[in-house]
């Protein structure tokens, strides 16, 4: 069916409402985004499709609700009673779980919470169906645990809510409203207006005004003019794009249809990473339903506006995340960034004119075209508005991607969202911005997260990976983990990159081999200065980051690794070894039985040796005892 | 000459796929209607095909779309997913994003190398395992993760991941 009047998409909308909102059998919403999939989700759809009859139970997929520690999550509702979400649900439990269900009781232990509001930020113009529902029992409610009470979701607001497969599960959530505005009743120069006044900056890294390059792009001359979608989400650590594209495609479509209205487009791309084969699957059919609604294609819900999206994959290179260096390789070549002394909203792919953002970016949009850019701007700190969505991971409780107002300080992220370190340790360090970005120590932990602020702390805000670091984090190692990256990265057409990265690579891998000497941490600095200031593009201009931040923050690490030979935290194999604290070990014997090299020795019951000779500090024993009876010396 | 070669060389002799040239040319002119803008796209079908590049595919490539084998080679060599040599029955991908890294990546890493006999990147003599890492799959709240074929395995280490190979063959 194609649309063409506003009267389509309420009607769709209001049918809608009623199956996700009150659905007349009990429903089973699976989270199937490739996190979902990876910690068993597929196995629970599979199960629960094979034995519930349709008759009796509706099973549904979903995108990822964001606590992807507690992943496959699974919400399931029976008619008229309240909307519960499980944690950790295996093939086997969820037969039992639905059982109970019928008999109107709920298995507490696996409980996340019951959702207390399940509308997206977009649907205040109806009553919360679950209203009535939710306050008549006593179960923690979703939107009140500490992982989501800190929560702002309009990028994720679909995200673990709808089928991601299904238009009409997004119209239902007022989608397609915003570009249905824009282009019956709106002029492009008001839609950048629109985008100017809400503050929105790019989200992939860059932080540049989304509005403003709109504007740039629409001025410029050029017979066609291209809207591009950077979904080539390459820093390690961040996958907040892809957990969009797989959770509510139609939202980066739906932002792409109304910015290439703003700009005068009617082509666009979306270039995804070779590592997403599900967000591709995702994103082919949006593109199919959207063509066959009469959202792309031509005439776009009858307003004469024709536009049409392709998809092109990359093929793993993580230079293609910049700008230059992904329209290269959307024109089938090598991807190879260049100077911007003219920018690619003048001379971009094909050397036109070319608006490119991050599917975050693309997916705010409609937000604000619907609420209004003034609200947008109301939220966020003054050069930095709205929202973002940051990837909380390593060593914190609560890994998940989290969406939270700008300005949200690191410790109310790390220790109120997150939930504090993994296993009692002690934090040393977050990590922002990836490879480019760096890392930011304890006594920072109440910057609020802008911008602006991260910068000034060295780090960057980049495309909002976040790894917390904990005590067995060797801060050396990091700065050589992310400068070996790079330097697999660098497409080496510019000397100071190439070169200088190579060069900051061999001495911090010397330091961490425990052949530092003294100068080297001078030589990293000078280095790092040339390269920052030399090197052609962003990859090399940041690639310094993560040893100038460490150098900034762990100098005494870099001291002690090469003066004393020493690493703190137990990573750099030469320079440390492990050894049985007699006073600790009890005799478990759990790590006399994990030891691959059958290096430890005792007896039950007694203190184990370890066999310096034969140990290989592949720190299974370390992680395995309970007894904080290896020590790292 | 075939009592010099390897016994690796051997089974890769053996491996050498038959090209189908005629899908070949339906997937350059159809599917991708000859553009040259496409070309990516194309070896990246030929790489899922053949599990790698094998050069009579890219002459042909070259030719039917009228670009230099140096380009071609250009862009096998700069983007990772390429390979121009033929690789295992079962490819393993160990994650090596942040994420993974600082829970231990490296670790799974050094043993499966050790356990396998050979380096990431290279494929076992036996044909059974290409050995190779990636920077993040965006797993990344259920790391060290790694992935066998196009199964992820999630939470794991470095006992877990070889017990797992037992089941691929």
């Amino acid at each position: 069916m194609r649309i063409t009047k506003k009267d389509q998409l309420q009607k769709i909308r209001g049918e809608v409402q009623d199956s996700i909102y009150a659905p007349t059998l009990l429903k089973i919403n699976v989270g199937m985004a490739t996190c979902g999939i990876a910690a068993g989700a597929k196995d629970v759809y599979d199960k629960a499709r094979e034995i519930f009859n349709e008759q009796e139970v509706l099973v549904a997929r979903t995108g990822c609700l964001g606590l992807c520690e507690e992943e496959p999550l699974v919400d399931i509702q029976t008619p008229g009673q309240p909307r519960i979400v499980y944690r950790r649900v295996s093939a086997d439990k969820v037969m039992e779980l639905v059982e109970a269900h019928q008999k109107a009781e709920y298995l507490e232990k696996a409980i996340l919470g019951q959702m207390k509001d399940p509308r997206s930020i977009l649907e205040d113009d109806i009553d919360n169906p679950l209203k009535t529902i939710f306050s008549s029992n006593s179960i923690p409610t979703l939107e009140e645990i500490p992982f989501y009470s800190k929560q702002l979701k309009i990028a994720l607001r679909n995200c673990g809510y709808i089928d991601p497969e299904s238009i009409e599960e997004y119209i239902g959530r007022g989608g397609y409203f915003a570009a249905f505005h824009a282009l019956h009743d709106m002029e492009p120069e008001e839609i950048i207006e629109a985008i100017k006044i809400s503050g929105l900056r790019g989200r992939g890294g860059g932080g540049f005004p989304t509005g403003i390059k709109w504007a740039t792009c629409r001025k410029a001359h050029g017979e066609k003019r291209y809207v591009i979608c950077n979904a080539d989400e390459g820093d390690p650590g961040a996958y907040m794009d892809r957990s969009v594209l797989e959770g509510d495609p139609h939202s980066v479509l739906e932002g792409m249809i109304i910015g290439a209205y703003a700009i005068g487009s009617n082509e666009g791309f979306i270039y995804v990473r070779n590592e997403y084969p599900l967000a591709v699957v995702r994103l082919i059919e949006a593109i199919k339903q959207a063509e066959n609604h009469g959202l792309l294609g031509d005439d776009i819900l009858g307003s004469g506006f024709n536009f049409n999206i392709k998809i092109s994959t990359g093929a793993g290179a993580f230079v293609c995340g910049e700008s230059t260096a992904l329209m290269r390789s959307l024109e089938g070549k090598v991807g190879r960034p260049r100077a911007k002394y003219i920018h690619t909203v003048e001379k971009g792919y094909r050397d036109s004119p070319s608006t490119l953002n991050n599917v975050e970016t693309w997916a705010n949009v409609p937000a604000i075209m619907s609420k209004g850019a003034e609200w947008y701007a109301s939220l966020g700190t003054e050069k930095s508005k709205g929202t973002k969505v940051f990837s909380l991971v390593g060593k914190v409780k609560n890994t998940g991607l989290v969406e939270v107002p700008m300005g949200t300080s690191l410790r109310t992220i790390i220790y109120d969202v997150g939930g504090g370190i993994l296993r009692k340790k002690k934090f040393k360090a977050v990590q922002t911005g990836g490879p480019s970005g760096g890392c930011v120590p304890e006594g920072l932990l109440d910057l609020p997260v802008d911008y602006e602020r991260l910068t000034q702390a060295g780090s960057m805000m980049g495309s909002g990976g976040m790894i917390v670091m904990d005590q067995d984090t060797c801060m050396v190692d990091v700065a050589r983990y992310f400068l070996e990256f790079l330097q697999e990265e660098s497409c080496g057409q510019c000397v100071p990159c190439r070169e200088g990265i190579m060069r900051l690579l061999q001495v911090l891998t010397d330091i961490c081999a425990g052949k530092g000497k003294d100068g080297d941490i001078e030589l990293l600095e000078d280095l790092s200065d040339t390269v920052v200031k030399l090197s052609l593009c962003a990859l090399g201009g940041t690639a310094p980051n993560p040893v100038l931040t460490t150098l900034a923050y762990f100098r005494n690490e870099y001291e002690t690794h090469i003066y004393d030979k020493k690493c703190p935290g137990g990573v750099c194999k030469e320079l440390f070894y492990y050894e049985i604290d007699e006073e600790n070990c009890n005799g478990c014997h759990v790590c006399f039985r994990k030891c691959p090299e059958q290096a430890i020795s005792g007896e039950k019951k007694e203190v184990h040796t370890i066999d310096q000779e034969k140990c290989i500090k592949c720190s299974i024993c370390y992680e395995s005892c309970k007894f904080d009876a290896i020590l790292i010396k | 000459m075939a009592e010099s070669a390897t016994s690796q060389e051997m089974a890769k002799m053996v491996e050498q796929p038959e090209i189908d040239f005629r899908a070949l040319d339906d997937l350059i002119k159809e599917r991708f209607a000859g553009d040259q803008e496409n070309l990516i796209m194309i070896l990246q079908a030929i790489n899922k095909e053949y599990n790698y590049l094998p050069r009579p595919a890219l002459n042909y490539v070259s030719t039917r779309l009228d670009v230099p084998l140096s380009q071609i080679y250009g862009i096998a060599t700069f983007y990772s997913m390429f390979s121009l040599e033929p690789r295992g029955r079962n490819i393993v991908t160990i994650c090596l994003g942040t994420a993974c890294h600082v829970r231990g990546g490296e670790r799974i890493k050094e043993r499966l190398e050790s356990h396998l006999g050979i380096h990431a990147g290279d494929t076992t003599e036996d044909m059974r395992f290409t050995l190779e890492t990636v920077r993040c799959i965006g797993c990344c709240s259920l790391g060290p993760v790694v992935t066998i074929n196009e199964k992820v395995y999630a939470r794991t280490d470095s006992e877990k991941t070889l017990k797992t190979l037992d089941q691929y063959e």
